[in-house]
């Protein structure tokens, strides 16, 4: 890979995104057959969440765990020197004496970015406020490559909110790398971005439409999100609009016998329970891959893994 | 005999080909101390443009930060360098690949605004113009812009 920092997806070539996809493969097979590794020993991870998110930090954690390494850090910036005024410069100043390598969380937009100018060591970018979190598509990538052996050639739904929806505007454009067909399905007033749809539809054939049961039957793989009540400044206009998608038994009846449905999780209300033990639900796997692509890219940060 | 509109200056800048009615803005961001005699003309007839607006600034040569900045806002201006009376140097004002320092964020949330950072922006589209923040990403596009100029 040609960089030394993972920010943004938009930093991302089709090759630094395939070779990442690739030595997460080989570290999950190595994973399987021998339990922990070891190419991390004696290197150290710092984890810094300014802002909580227990599943992402708990991944990295893992994954670092999993490469022999060791992990500190914090999970909140409330028990940290922020709290007594600490700028983000200083605090990294201070902590890349520390570790081998950062994963940085934080509430404000851009922050990874300043962080990985600041820092000697390398960067992960694990979620800048509503702008980046690049290392959720490449596992999302993963997922689907392990899911069907390969990406091109797919049809795929992107469902639910994709206005606000930081997962799906980076999925939408790492995917129109791949010889994909992209569906972007949303209620009105959610739809993707225009800037997104005019950035990537010389690229790849980009379907739009809310009418999820026409869509269903063609595609093989359905990537839902939460429609974020957060967003609504009206909660009548957000409980119309919840209801408009619930991907249930009755739903997949038309669906391919092969198709895969993903989730950045948590979900809400959005995929019935009933789906998980189905055929169709890959989500709690697309969990799991979350482990050999961060495995990946701390391996290759760390210059341990080629 | 060409009529002057605004008298000559001995030794300054003069920017030409401000579109009409963007005078007092390149004024505003150029920031001018209140050592510099500036002399202003607005709505001149002009052939190029139509109409355009002329700032002469006596004593004082622009830097190329301060050139940028005209760029943004008055991208068919003209930068003339002025020695005894003579225009010793022609520069046509260009939008850079990437602006530094010259105008701040509009996304609120950035990082830029909450740290000791200046703000870097990359150059989508000079006509019409759109910046991309190199920090938080975020889009901006001239009407904005134009609105947060530092």
């Amino acid at each position: 890979m040609r960089f030394q920092d993972v920010i943004s997806i938009n930093d991302f070539r089709k090759e630094d995104i395939d070779y990442v996809l690739r030595v997460a493969e080989r570290l999950e097979e190595e994973l399987k057959k021998e339990g922990t590794l070891k190419y991390a020993k004696g290197k150290v991870l710092a984890t810094l969440f300014f802002e909580p998110s227990t599943r992402t930090r708990l991944s990295f954690e893992s994954a670092m765990h999993r490469l022999g390494g060791a992990v500190i850090g914090f999970a909140e910036a409330s028990s940290t020197s922020v709290k007594k005024g600490e700028s983000l410069m200083d605090t990294i100043r201070t902590v890349e004496n520390y570790a081998d390598v950062i994963v940085i969380r934080h509430p404000r937009e851009g922050a990874a970015r300043l962080a990985a100018e600041v820092a000697r060591v390398p960067v992960i970018n694990a979620g800048d406020g509503a702008n980046q979190h690049p290392t959720q598509t490449l596992l999302d990538l993963y997922t689907i490559k392990k899911e069907f052996g390969k990406i091109d050639g797919l049809d795929i739904a992107l469902l639910g909110d994709l206005k606000y929806g930081r997962t799906v505007h980076s999925l939408a454009k790492a995917l129109s790398y791949y010889n994909v067909r992209l569906y972007f399905v949303a209620p009105k007033g959610l739809e993707m971005p225009r800037h997104i749809v005019e950035e990537i539809s010389n690229k790849v054939e980009i379907v739009e439409t809310s009418d999820l049961e026409a869509v269903i039957p063609k595609v093989d793989v359905l990537y839902v999100t939460r429609i974020q009540k957060e967003r609504f400044p009206d909660p009548a206009e957000y409980n119309k609009i919840k209801g408009s998608y619930k991907v249930d038994l009755k739903v997949l009846e038309k669906a391919k016998d092969t198709l895969k449905v993903m989730h950045p999780l948590p979900r809400v209300d959005e995929i019935a329970y009933e789906v998980d033990n189905t055929k169709y639900s890959a989500y709690f796997r697309q969990v799991w891959s979350g482990i050999p692509v961060r495995m990946a890219l701390l391996g290759i940060l760390l210059g341990v893994i080629k | 005999m060409k009529e002057l509109k605004v008298s000559a200056i001995n030794k300054g800048t003069v920017i030409d080909h401000i579109p009409a009615g963007r005078g007092l803005k390149v004024l505003e961001i150029l920031n001018l101390s209140g050592d510099n005699t500036i002399l202003i003309a607005m709505n001149v007839r002009s052939g190029k443009l139509g109409r355009k607006d002329i700032i002469k600034v006596e004593g004082k040569i622009l830097n190329e930060e301060e050139v940028n900045k005209i760029a943004l806002i008055a991208p068919s201006a003209t930068v003339n360098i002025i020695e005894n009376w003579e225009v010793m140097e022609k520069r046509k004002v260009e939008i850079p690949d990437e602006i530094i320092g010259i105008i701040e964020c509009a996304n609120p949330n950035c990082i830029t605004h909450y740290e000791e950072v200046t703000p870097k922006f990359k150059v989508l589209s000079k006509k019409p113009l759109k910046l991309k923040c190199h920090y938080c990403e975020r889009t901006m596009e001239e009407d904005i812009v134009l609105k947060h100029l530092l």
